[in-house]
């Protein structure tokens, strides 16, 4: 090295940086490509049209429904639909406990979870089991022309301790006149 | 290599930090070292990836217009092929109900599905004529003749097994084109003595091209001749090194290597 004349050096210097600079863009360029490629396949995994039930439906008149827990609504919609004199709700078809779909069990007159046991009420009150609160019911109300429109994304829940507060959000429950 | 004097005023990059950890150690066992060229060959020979290449190869065999590099381009197709029908298999069901409606949900609306769709397309038709290429340059350089005679028939299996994946990704999207192209296909098939029918019954699990046949395209696609080919490809790959690397012509030497006595460097 020492032997090179300076114009050499120099020269070799130059062509070292450039070397170098060319180098720093192709890997800019692999790193950048890669990078896009991987931000294109994250958003691959969020897809923008669902083919699922909509959250948001209507149900029909409350002179639909008879007194007592209607189930007709479980299958499509998670829901079923508890009408008592002078008002109507729905309860969100999830134990309270880890998420499962519990059965209406008729003559015993109470909801049952079938993974552990938890036992809930007519109204969903939970008295049984290791469920912590009653089952959520589902945002309500009546539309202009006096359907049931529930919307299961808005879900009314009730504290684990204390006394439950449904009656107090009228977002819970439609009244009826009849 | 002396440092640089401004190099040198700086602290420790973090690049060299990193590979002082142990973490980068266990991965990484020889670092790379650009002293000599045994030390350079120990690094790739002890990295899986890189092994995979041969640690020197003859100057002459990498030239383009010796090789077309069109095996390797059929490897990096088949490569493609993976990752975007990986991808694609997320959203599609092999379903009679379904599979058409998946193609359009694909088209449509997916984020980058038309992208990914036509990546698949065009990947899977290019790696049959590039695979096809690769033939020829074989052929042309007689690059099948002894010791290579074995890896020519390992290569005439992976374009049959090639040309089936075309086959039986044609019928998933379970429209007109698919649907007929399979009716006459395996009407082929039938034509085969003796046990024709039974072959097309077999492949079509059944005796029209309906939902089994649809399902059966597909396991054959995604899993079972996609397995058989990685297999083959690996044999493939290994008899190149074994046989004595890439076939290449005769060797060049450089004008500049040749001594006045005419005895290379």
């Amino acid at each position: 090295m020492a032997l090179l004349k300076p114009a050499a050096t120099a020269g070799r210097r130059a062509g070292a940086d450039a070397y170098a600079s060319r180098r720093r863009v192709v890997w800019l360029a692999v790193t950048g490509f890669c990078g896009t490629c991987a931000l294109m396949v994250l958003r691959f995994f969020f897809p923008r049209t669902l083919f699922e039930a909509s959250t948001r439906f209507r149900i029909g008149y409350p002179a639909d429904f008879a007194l007592g827990v209607d189930e007709r609504f479980k299958q499509s919609n998670r829901i079923w639909v508890v009408r008592e004199p002078g008002k109507l709700f729905a309860i969100y078809a999830k134990c309270t406990h880890l998420g499962c779909t519990p059965n209406w069990i008729e003559a015993e007159n109470k909801f049952k979870c079938p993974c552990h046991g938890s036992g809930y009420d007519m109204e969903g009150r939970n008295f049984e089991g290791p469920a912590p609160r009653p089952m959520d019911r589902t945002y309500v109300e009546l539309d202009a022309e006096g359907q049931i429109v529930v919307d299961t994304s808005r879900l009314v829940q009730c504290a684990p301790t204390g006394p439950c507060e449904f009656d107090a959000n009228p977002e819970s429950y439609v009244v009826i006149s009849s | 290599m002396k440092p640089e004097p401004e190099r040198e005023a700086n602290r420790v990059p973090l690049r060299e930090r990193v590979r002082q950890t142990q973490l980068w150690k266990s991965i990484f066992r020889v670092e790379l070292q650009r002293t000599d060229k045994r030390t350079r060959a120990l690094a790739v020979l002890s990295n899986v990836f890189l092994h995979l290449h041969p640690a020197r190869i003859n100057r002459d065999a990498v030239r383009y217009g010796y090789t077309w590099g069109m095996g390797g381009i059929s490897f990096y197709l088949f490569l493609v092929l993976t990752v975007t029908g990986v991808l694609l298999m997320f959203y599609y069901h092999p379903t009679k109900i379904q599979a058409f409606r998946d193609i359009l949900y694909l088209e449509h609306d997916v984020p980058f599905g038309r992208l990914l769709r036509n990546m698949h397309r065009w990947a899977g038709h290019l790696m049959v004529i590039t695979i096809w290429l690769h033939m020829l340059r074989v052929v042309l350089t007689g690059s099948y003749k002894t010791p290579r005679e074995f890896n020519w028939v390992v290569g005439v299996i992976l374009l049959v097994l090639t040309l089936l994946l075309s086959f039986t990704g044609y019928l998933l999207p379970d429209d007109q084109l698919g649907f007929w192209a399979v009716t006459v296909g395996t009407n082929m098939a039938r034509a085969a003595p003796l046990v024709g029918n039974d072959i097309r019954f077999a492949l079509l699990g059944g005796s029209i091209v309906d939902a089994n046949a649809l399902l059966r395209a597909y396991v054959w696609h995604c899993i079972g001749i996609p397995v058989v080919a990685i297999v083959f490809m690996s044999v493939h790959f290994w008899r190149v090194r074994k046989d004595g690397g890439i076939s290449g012509p005769a060797p060049v030497v450089l004008e500049s290597e040749i001594t006045p006595a005419g005895k290379p460097k």
